[in-house]
């Protein structure tokens, strides 16, 4: 039984696919509702359209939840956003709070509420949360300065949330993964509006040493594995997915 | 999506030095169940009863020769070898490693360069010599081939009285992440990303803390891996059988967008 925020479109909606083909019941969350009928009925998953920085809303979510599957074992806080965001000089109070809502706050309260849930699980508390931060984690960006500072705070998050859960006993592991650049529809709506399509593409092709951007589905290798009990062991870690793209530099 | 629960390593051919005990025998059980083929190698004779035991309970898909990290011409020996039974190559796990150390103050130059020759000697020779094997064969696998180099939580901080394991560990994670590099910059369809175990139920660990109570630092082995287990958020040590799993996910093509990264399995050790 998972949960998926923001799984509507791009890298949660790729999750919800691969942890229904895995088997898994995945409850999804977002704002867009006509991408959440599709995907639903594609898989079969179920939607609650649920903004993450909504604390009140949080309780009456996970007992839907549990109502509906009795139980939870996968969280995925994927929810994100760079809306409003731009460098340290432009950055408004309403852009800076709404990356930081949205990004932060709403990671916060799904990891707490996915917690809260999974400690009620029937054989105790057990369960696997997984944190969608950013290579703009360790390398971050200088025209978005929030987006970049919020996903390097859900990376001490996911460590903090590990270690307590540790100590408190429970079999209830947190990670984040650092993805690259992924050829998102968001991305591939990007490409598309430049004057110049296929440079975009090559622009974004050549950030990775790789010379190519992640594939959906790669990420929700990644997170498949997780979620598993393969990676029973792995907690507290921040694991890079980006084509070699923080490990150095290329040469020349 | 399609391979689900199928055997998912089929037609794979992997090489894995320490394959013998530990995590790389758990490696090495795991990758047979998905179907690949594998090579193990290790220092005990070949027709030691080590060997012939492990060979003759993992079956026909397992071959081992014997050769020692350290020496050129045994991984010259180990690459013609696999050249020779699967001509193909497409996973390298550079597991094979040994834990000496000790105060550095009285740490001999013998032991260091000991601990230098198998930790870090051997990933860079094992890379050398089985990299053009891997470029041939990786283009053939989704996902591309795939090195594993095993470095450690000690890779990544330090720990008092063990600071030549911990430079050796340290320079396999910035070695693999230099690889990487190269051979996406030269479009050669090979990953390369280091696994970061924690403390693991291995022979290696049993070996060293048998040497801390002999030492008088404790009185027994499992005294120390209680303490150990009580310094690990998750509360326990891990089963090599669990580091199989982080080294079958890196290998196969789930994480074919991983390379030059770094997977801790340290059960939250630390994230402290």
């Amino acid at each position: 039984m998972a949960i998926v925020t923001g799984g509507t479109t791009g890298i949660g909606a790729a999750a919800v696919r691969r942890l229904v083909a895995e088997g898994a019941k995945v409850f999804f969350t977002g704002s867009k509702e006509a991408e959440a009928a599709a995907l639903t009925a594609e898989t079969g998953a179920q939607f609650r359209k649920h903004r993450v920085q909504d604390a009140a809303s949080w309780p009456a979510l996970i007992e839907d939840v549990l109502a509906t599957y009795g139980r939870l074992d996968v969280a995925f806080a994927n929810a994100g956003t760079e809306s409003g965001d731009a460098n340290i000089e432009d950055v408004g109070i309403e852009g800076w709070d709404n990356v930081v809502a949205i990004n932060q706050t709403g990671v916060m309260l799904t990891v707490q509420h996915a917690i809260a849930a999974m400690k009620r699980n029937p054989e105790g508390a057990t369960g696997s949360i997984i944190i969608n931060s950013s290579m703009n984690a360790t390398r971050p960006l200088g025209n978005y300065v929030t987006y970049s500072v919020t996903k390097a705070a859900v990376c001490a998050l996911a460590k903090s949330a590990a270690v307590h859960c540790g100590q408190m006993g429970y079999k209830i592991r947190v990670n984040a993964i650092l993805p690259g650049v992924v050829e998102t529809p968001l991305i591939q709506q990007i490409m598309a509006s430049q004057p110049d399509p296929a440079a975009a593409r090559a622009m974004f092709e050549g950030m990775a040493p790789m010379k190519r951007m992640a594939q959906l589905n790669e990420i929700s290798g990644l997170v498949a594995y997780l979620a598993s009990d393969e990676a029973g062991f792995v907690s507290g870690a921040e694991i890079a997915i980006d084509g070699a793209t923080t490990a150095g530099m290329m040469g020349v | 999506m399609s391979d689900l629960g199928a055997k998912r390593l089929q037609g794979r051919v992997a090489f894995i030095s320490g394959g013998l005990r530990g995590i790389g025998l758990a490696c090495a059980e795991r990758f047979l169940a998905e179907g690949a083929e594998v090579v193990l190698s290790d220092l005990d004779a070949e027709d030691s009863e080590t060997a012939t035991a492990t060979l003759a309970r993992l079956g026909q898909a397992a071959s081992y020769i014997c050769a020692n990290v350290t020496s050129e011409d045994d991984w010259a020996r180990a690459v013609q070898t696999v050249q020779e039974r699967h001509s193909a190559a497409h996973i390298l796990i550079n597991n094979a490693g040994t834990d000496l150390t000790g105060p550095v103050e009285t740490l001999t130059l013998e032991s260091w360069r000991r601990i230098m020759a198998v930790n870090v000697d051997g990933v860079f020779l094992g890379t050398k010599h089985f990299v053009p094997l891997l470029a041939a064969s990786g283009a053939g696998v989704q996902g591309g081939a795939s090195i594993i180099n095993v470095s450690s939580i000690m890779g990544i901080v330090g720990l008092s009285e063990v600071s030549a394991y911990n430079a050796s560990k340290g320079a396999v994670r910035l070695f693999t992440k230099g690889i990487a590099l190269e051979f996406a910059q030269k479009k050669m369809p090979i990953r390369a990303n280091s696994l970061h175990p924690g403390f693991v139920l291995t022979p290696l660990l049993n070996a060293g803390f048998q040497r801390w109570v002999d030492a008088g630092a404790a009185e027994k082995v499992q005294d120390l891996i209680d303490g150990m287990a009580a310094t690990t958020p998750i509360g326990r040590l891990a089963d090599p059988s669990e580091l199989a799993s982080a080294a079958f996910f890196l290998a196969g093509s789930d994480s074919s967008y991983m390379t030059g990264a770094e997977l801790i399995i340290d059960g939250g050790w630390t994230a402290q």
